[in-house]
């Protein structure tokens, strides 16, 4: 069935079946590879995008859901050549390793400090928060330490 | 330099860092592959018995699938590493030896038709009794390997010629502590599942995919496609992380697809699901070791007794390898004049163990330092200051008689952690819901051999080249893959700041077969120290090339840039290549197992504070704290994240990760089940880097990859025992471990 979605703020359909998953959609029908799969059960996180305002992982969203609906990859966090804060302080802070966990790290860390949910909090509860929110985006390669310290340099920033 | 922040000990961020933030790095599954058909590997589901036949299903259109068996192997079917044990596919009339063993593949144009036309595939197996014990792989009643199930032994003697002698030493002792120690098998899970794919064109196989190591895959298809060196081709393609889990098993999935290219005349792509990587693929070794040490009055070290029995699985592998740097680190750093050692790894029905991070040492890691916390509580002497005090130091010797006569960091990383330590947490606490909570602080101290075994480096002869390509750029040609770790940075570093130029000046090739020389598997913490040494030395030898020509043909603007694009335009390519030397000094005997087991170590301490919650019994670790003598940091920030990242592989192989064998099948195949830390589980990790040099490294570099997964689980559980006042000797340290050691007193 012809489902219409807007990805990264531009309309696009897609002709597939509606128990499709998401991911593939992207992945496939797209050709949007940089949303990854690591698990397919929803566990991992490296398939997070933002589905109208909200994370999730679109290995566990099928794609008749999305019908009207609007979705940011970490093709769209970019402006042009410009990076999200983010994905700027995940390279400055060597927050990306083997890089297969980041496109969904970096959506999801987007998603938190647009959205300021570690605004005016100190660095200790801040950083217990990034855990906290994060917690669905599992990395093997970082110890997570110099990711949480990106995320924490961005949302200063965003606040600035 | 015009910008020396780009040099060696600059933290210049990862050339590939863009790429990767973007979503723009393409990995095996995001590569452009028009027309591309997808494999499926039909496995056995029996863990031992004897293939009687494969069944196609009459009701099934196999007219749109294709199915590989052993048949249509054209060279040897055998995945050549080591030994010539393990088949690609399990041939009629052969053995199946594990649960999973690939035995036929599919083929089709969607990977949904290939997976269905799988199932649509009977294998007929007659059931042989299994092995899935050590004891029961010793006891030999089922022959799985030779006449004894052995892969491999090692003996280690330091001392003493005969074990009276060795019995003697621990008649003398004070005091003999001794300990039985279990350590678990671990999952590696990389977040991209083990994925490749193949082509033929022209009678040449070109295999690309996720890898650490291109010359395996090559040397291994050379053999199964029974073609010469030039007809196939290896290419990496961006790796989702590696741990060691691709260093060994991406040679079976490039023999699967190669042979399912070969048979369909399309390209094919194989990418595992999850459940499918982590039920098949290799893990690390669990591992039984028994420790014993006689201490005399005085509180030293008179002798240490190790016997080490690891499960290898159904095949060889990298086994032996393991189970050698397993026993050279079983008697720790520390001072001790009479050591034996002895190490097995045995043959049963469970999936090949292969490598991990670490790769047997932070087994025997996690005996010692639990050993040297028991003489410590034994003496009531603070476990730190015993640790420094037995702790071997430049002059002395190690089990296999290896004199240290530079860059040992004991001193340094031990004075690094007392510095940050501070008072030990309050013992007796509570929760949320006011029921008692423990807390105590663990320390151990350790040690890793950085480069391959013994004369493995000679035998290796690893080469690297730099280049002036015909465009006049800079070229780094190295077959070491970057895994996640940043070997590309690295060596564009290494490479920049040997020739004088600037990080982006130089550009690092794509590790492919016909493109780079052999440097070696990206394996061993040695990219860094061995291959980044000789790209040091390639460059330096490009640059004095350049300056030598700039000399006799009066060129002007003598900048490295310039003149590389003076040169280029005049000549053909400058390509220097550099084999590796091993530094002077360097014996080892293989028969006596006596030598310097690797050129130098790395140093480590590590400190732990955990809260055991009464309630759960959960151990949620507080505190972390690794002090790593790494030599030198080429660049920081990367070395950073590479012990923090195998800082928290072993916090979570201490607490949580574990895969669980059920009649020789992985029970927990899933990442639902098979559990990793999350940001959530991580605790903030503190690290201090140490630099002691290494004289013939890069820049006095040395290896850094694996040290940090060998210690902090001994840690782990030391601070555990301070916290509640008991041993556990087991991995992992789950809440049901904690709950009956709680109840019974013991692990």
């Amino acid at each position: 069935m012809k489902i219409e979605l807007e990805v990264n703020g531009t309309a696009k359909t897609v002709e597939v079946s509606p128990w499709k998953r998401l991911l593939d959609a992207l992945r496939e029908d797209l050709h949007l590879t940089g949303t990854k799969e690591g698990c397919g059960e929803g566990e991992c996180g490296a398939c997070t995008v933002i589905l109208d305002g909200e994370a999730v992982n679109s290995c566990l969203v099928a794609v008749g859901q999305c019908h009207g609906r609007s979705i940011t990859t970490v093709e769209g966090l970019a402006n042009g050549d410009v990076l999200h804060a983010v994905q700027r302080a995940l390279v400055a802070c060597g927050g990306a390793q083997c890089g297969i966990c980041t496109p969904g790290i970096a959506v999801c860390a987007a998603h938190v400090v647009d959205r300021g949910l570690v605004a005016g909090r100190d660095d200790q509860s801040a950083r217990a928060q990034v855990r906290e929110l994060l917690a669905g985006n599992i990395c093997r390669c970082t110890g997570y330490q110099l990711i949480v310290d990106a995320i924490i340099a961005a949302a200063r920033e965003v606040a600035r | 330099m015009d910008r020396p922040s780009q040099a060696v000990g600059a933290s210049v961020p990862r050339v590939d860092g863009v790429a990767k933030v973007t979503g723009r790095a393409r990995y095996l599954d995001d590569l452009e592959a028009p027309g591309a058909w997808h494999g499926a590997t039909v496995r056995s589901k029996t863990a031992h018995g004897v293939l009687e036949g494969i069944e196609l299903d009459p009701a099934f259109d196999w007219s749109k699938v294709v199915v590989v068996t052993a048949e249509d192997i054209p060279g040897t079917n055998v995945i050549m590493l080591i030994e010539d044990d393990q088949p690609a596919l399990v041939k009629v009339g052969a053995r199946v030896m594990h649960h999973d063993e690939p035995v036929a593949l599919v083929a089709a144009p969607t990977r949904a038709l290939a997976f269905e036309a799988a199932k649509h595939v009977t294998l007929k197996i007659s059931p042989r009794p299994p092995v899935f014990s050590v004891e029961d792989a010793l006891a030999g009643k089922q022959l799985l390997y030779k006449t004894n199930n052995v892969f491999k032994e090692f003996l280690i003697r330091k001392g003493h010629a005969a074990d009276g002698e060795l019995e003697a030493a621990f008649a003398s002792a004070a005091q003999v502590i001794e300990g039985t120690y279990y350590t678990s098998p671990q999952e590696q899970m990389y977040i991209e599942p083990q994925a490749m794919m193949a082509e033929w064109k022209g009678g040449r196989c070109h295999i690309v995919g996720s890898m650490q190591c291109p010359y395996y895959v090559h040397k291994a298809m050379k053999s199964l496609l029974g073609c010469g060196p030039d007809d196939v081709v290896i290419t990496q393609s961006v790796t989702g992380g590696g741990f060691g889990g691709k260093e060994e098993y991406p040679s079976m999935l490039a023999a699967h697809v190669a042979l399912l290219a070969r048979k369909a005349g399309h390209a094919v792509k194989m990418v595992y699901d999850r459940d499918e990587d982590i039920a098949a693929t290799t893990k690390r070794h669990p591992c039984h070791t028994k420790h014993r040490m006689a201490v005399d009055a005085a509180g030293n070290i008179l002798a240490i007794d190790v016997d080490v029995v690891m499960d290898g699985g159904a095949y060889l592998t990298l086994s032996p390898v393991v189970l050698s740097r397993g026993v050279l680190h079983a008697a720790g750093p520390y001072k001790c004049p009479v050591t034996r050692v002895r190490g097995r790894v045995v043959a049963t029905n469970h999936p090949p163990h292969g490598a991990f991070r670490g790769f047997g040492a932070p087994q025997t890691t996690f005996a010692y330092e639990r050993q040297l916390e028991k003489l410590a509580i034994a003496r009531g002497e603070d476990p730190l200051a015993l640790r420094s005090r037995l702790a071997l130091r430049s002059g002395d010797a190690t089990s296999t008689g290896q004199v240290l006569t530079f860059s040992v960091g004991t001193d340094d990383v031990i004075a690094g952690i007392a510095a940050v330590a501070g008072p030990p947490p309050q013992r007796d606490g509570v929760n949320a819901a006011g029921s008692p909570v423990k807390r105590g602080r663990g320390v151990c101290f350790y040690f890793h051999g950085a480069g391959f075994t013994g004369s493995g480096e000679q035998r290796l002869a690893g080469r690297a080249s730099v280049a002036v390509n015909r465009d006049g750029g800079f070229e780094v040609r190295a077959s070491s893959t970057d895994i996640g770790q940043g070997a590309i940075t690295m060596f564009a570093q290494i490479a920049a700041t040997a020739l004088g130029v600037q990080v982006a000046d130089v550009h690092v090739l794509d590790p492919a077969t016909d493109k780079v020389p052999d440097s070696g598997p990206t394996v061993a913490s040695r990219t860094c120290m061995v291959v980044g040494g000789l790209v040091e030395h390639a460059a330096k030898a490009v640059k004095a090339k350049l300056e030598a020509w700039a000399e006799s043909n009066t060129i002007g603007d003598r900048t490295p840039t310039a003149l590389a694009r003076a040169y280029a335009a005049k000549n053909a390519e400058l390509v220097e290549t550099v084999q590796y030397e091993p530094p002077p000094g360097i014996a080892w005997d293989d028969a006596t197992y006596t030598g310097s087991a690797y050129p130098v170590y790395g140093w480590a301490a590590c400190l732990v504070d955990v809260a055991v919650d009464l309630d759960t019994y959960e151990v949620a670790i507080e505190r972390c704290v690794q002090a790593v003598d790494v030599g030198k940091a080429i660049n920081p920030s990367i070395v950073k994240g590479q012990i923090e990242g195998g800082t928290l592989q072993a916090l979570g192989w201490a607490v949580l990760e574990n895969v669980v064998y059920k009649d020789g099948r992985v029970a927990n195949a899933n990442m639902t089940n098979c559990i990793v830390p999350t940001f959530a589980d991580a605790p903030e990790l503190e690290t201090i880097l140490v630099e002691c040099p290494y004289p013939y490294g890069p820049s006095g570099a040395k290896g850094v990859g694996e040290i940090p997964m060998d210690g902090p689980a001994a840690a782990v559980a030391n601070a555990v025992q301070s916290a509640l006042g008991i041993p556990f000797d087991a991995l992992p340290l789950s809440p049901e471990a904690v709950r009956a050691g709680v109840r019974g007193g013991h692990s």
